[in-house]
């Protein structure tokens, strides 16, 4: 019963959490008044209802359709694009089409935007997630503070866990993933040193069936609470759901998949960023 | 640090890993085996281990009926099969191109058939474990071994009946008689056309069936491209084990207890880079293939169309 109470109060803690990060959001600039939609093309790695990355930037989408009102913004994508050529050619092919705005939302399509970035001066490209832009004009580049609700997030886990031993399944150790999982290794820490967290990469964004045995490895070393980053982790979800053991998820709302043990998820609201990308 | 390697709780995790890892790659190489005995290479192993995965998943999630799941699997494993001996075969297609054809169509069909029929990852009741009476009650063995779902054992039963199809039956001698040499197979009366077709097919229903104890044993949930490079991974297998299924065991059982030994090796912190753990069993299979290379040589007529003369 008390580990129930703590976890509601975990759960207001998040809910509050999220609450304060909205308001906190500067105010909408509207993009520049004209009757013409704003034509947005995206080119994803995974497809856009992963449970994680690209969905994540699939909902910013319709939360910024919905908020910019109807007829103001259209958007297409191309999504499973983990074969990064491919996914330059649909970035070209957009650009092509005359598209606004192109959004390349994976950082392993860094050289491709930087290679068609200067053939189109007129359209603008963004990617993420990273800091980079070329120093082009017409290319933004956008980060989470993953590693921040990846703190919070640790801190929740540190007050949950009872044999003191947390598992995380990673993918590549790059990028968002590696900043969310070192952001959560602080945040246990900060809250009891002495707790293992133990970080697994298993080398791979979509090899579900290893993310399963990376989680069932942590299980039978005694963690009693998971994370881990990227879509291929709905594999170790569902063994932490078989185990009993807690989830913290990030990059979208995984408490659909695993309602009993997702305690809480990261959300990633692309639309703050790109409400900027777009007023521009 | 090195020898909290050496507990029973990691030994354990490590087999039983393995085991569980190595039962896709045991359907998809014996299916992939039968085909290159025959002369057949298919590369689209990997497609249509994607399509088995979700026509499987799709049924579970409809009708909650295992043994249909299963079934289904099977219907689009053998039409993929068919489908590739038919371009392979009667049009005589390049094999290798062919493979990647159809890899691309179940791949893209997969992920198509997702996105209009489910749309949302969810979670299924799969195969669960069946704990065998009193061998299950070993101590170790019987947790490692005797604790799995119905597709693990069946995986590995799969190796022995392949042996003795291939090694003790008349049909076993057509096939690698058809691989050795179908233009000698055919004057004794052997019809090459059809030992193909049947080892194509048979191996498009291994792959299959390979898909689905990932979406509907293994994990119980199916996303797209799920299956991440298994398919190629047991066509390698079939090189690594030289053709013969106690060799492709052999192969699939290293290359995963390796892989989960590298889990466990950063689970422990040993402080071994990730990067270098994860490639742990890739190497390892490409010391293992450049060394066995030089002895086991594969079927004569490998990747050769044949066609009857006069």
């Amino acid at each position: 019963m008390k580990k129930t109470i703590k976890l509601l109060s975990l759960l207001l803690i998040t809910v509050l959490l999220v609450a304060g990060c909205t308001q906190a959001a500067p105010p909408v600039e509207e993009p520049e008044v004209s009757d013409q939609p704003l034509r947005v093309a995206i080119v994803t790695p995974s497809s856009m209802n992963d449970l994680a990355f690209s969905q994540s930037i699939s909902d910013a989408m319709q939360a910024l359709q919905k908020e910019m009102g109807e007829g103001k913004l259209e958007y297409v994508y191309s999504e499973n694009m983990f074969v990064v050529d491919d996914a330059a050619a649909a970035i070209r092919s957009y650009a092509q089409q005359g598209f606004d705005i192109i959004l390349a939302h994976g950082s392993q399509y860094g050289s491709s935007v930087q290679e068609i970035a200067p053939d189109f001066p007129n359209t603008v490209f963004a990617w993420g997630t990273t800091v980079d832009t070329f120093d082009m004009p017409n290319v933004h580049a956008y980060e989470g503070a993953s590693d921040e609700g990846g703190f919070v997030n640790g801190v929740m886990a540190a007050l949950l866990t009872e044999t003191k031993v947390i598992g995380v399944v990673g993918p590549i150790e790059t990028g968002d993933a590696k900043l969310y999982i070192d952001g959560f290794a602080a945040g246990v820490k900060s809250v009891d040193p002495e707790i293992d967290v133990r970080v697994t990469y298993i080398g791979s964004f979509s090899d579900v069936a290893l993310a399963a045995e990376a989680a069932t490895t942590h299980l039978s070393a005694g963690a009693d609470v998971l994370t881990g980053s990227a879509q291929m982790v709905i594999g170790a979800i569902g063994k932490a759901k078989e185990a009993g053991a807690y989830w913290f998820g990030t990059q979208a709302d995984q408490t659909s998949f695993a309602p009993d043990v997702v305690v809480a998820s990261q959300v990633y609201h692309w639309e703050v960023i790109l409400r900027e990308i777009f007023a521009l | 640090m090195i020898k909290d390697l050496f507990t029973a709780t990691v030994i354990i995790g490590i087999i039983s890993s393995g085991i569980r890892l190595a039962t896709p790659y045991l359907y998809a190489a014996i299916g992939e085996m039968f085909g290159q005995r025959s002369g057949v290479l298919n590369l689209g192993v990997e497609g249509q281990m994607l399509l088995g995965a979700f026509v499987a998943y799709f049924v579970v999630l409809r009708t909650e009926s295992l043994l249909l799941a299963i079934l289904a699997a099977i219907g689009v494993g053998a039409l993929m099969g068919l489908a590739m001996g038919f371009v392979t075969i009667q049009l005589q297609a390049t094999q290798g191109i062919a493979g990647i054809g159809f890899y691309l169509f179940g791949m893209g069909m997969s992920n198509l058939l997702f996105q209009k029929l489910i749309g949302v990852v969810e979670n299924i009741d799969g195969f669960s474990a069946i704990k065998i009476p009193l061998l299950g009650d070993i101590p170790v063995i019987g947790e490692i071994f005797f604790r799995q779902n119905l597709l693990v054992y069946l995986a590995f039963l799969l190796v022995p009946l392949a042996w003795f199809v291939l090694n003790k039956t008349t049909l076993g001698l057509k096939i690698r008689a058809v691989g050795e040499n179908p233009e000698a197979a055919d004057s004794l009366g052997v019809n090459v056309a059809l030992v193909r077709y049947f080892t194509v097919t048979l191996g498009g229903i291994l792959s299959s069936i390979a898909g689905a104890s990932l979406s509907v044993a293994l994990l119980n949930v199916f996303q797209q491209n799920m299956t991440a490079g298994q398919g190629f991974i047991a066509v390698a297998l079939v090189y690594f084990g030289s053709w013969r299924p106690f060799g492709i065991l052999a192969g699939a059982l290293l290359f995963s207890m390796v892989n989960a030994l590298q889990l466990w090796i950063q689970v422990l912190g040993i402080p071994i880079p990730s990067e270098l753990a994860v490639m742990l069993p890739y190497i390892l299979t490409i010391l293992v293939l450049t060394l066995s290379l030089t002895k086991g040589k594969g079927p004569s007529a490998l990747t050769k169309a044949f066609e009857r003369e006069g």
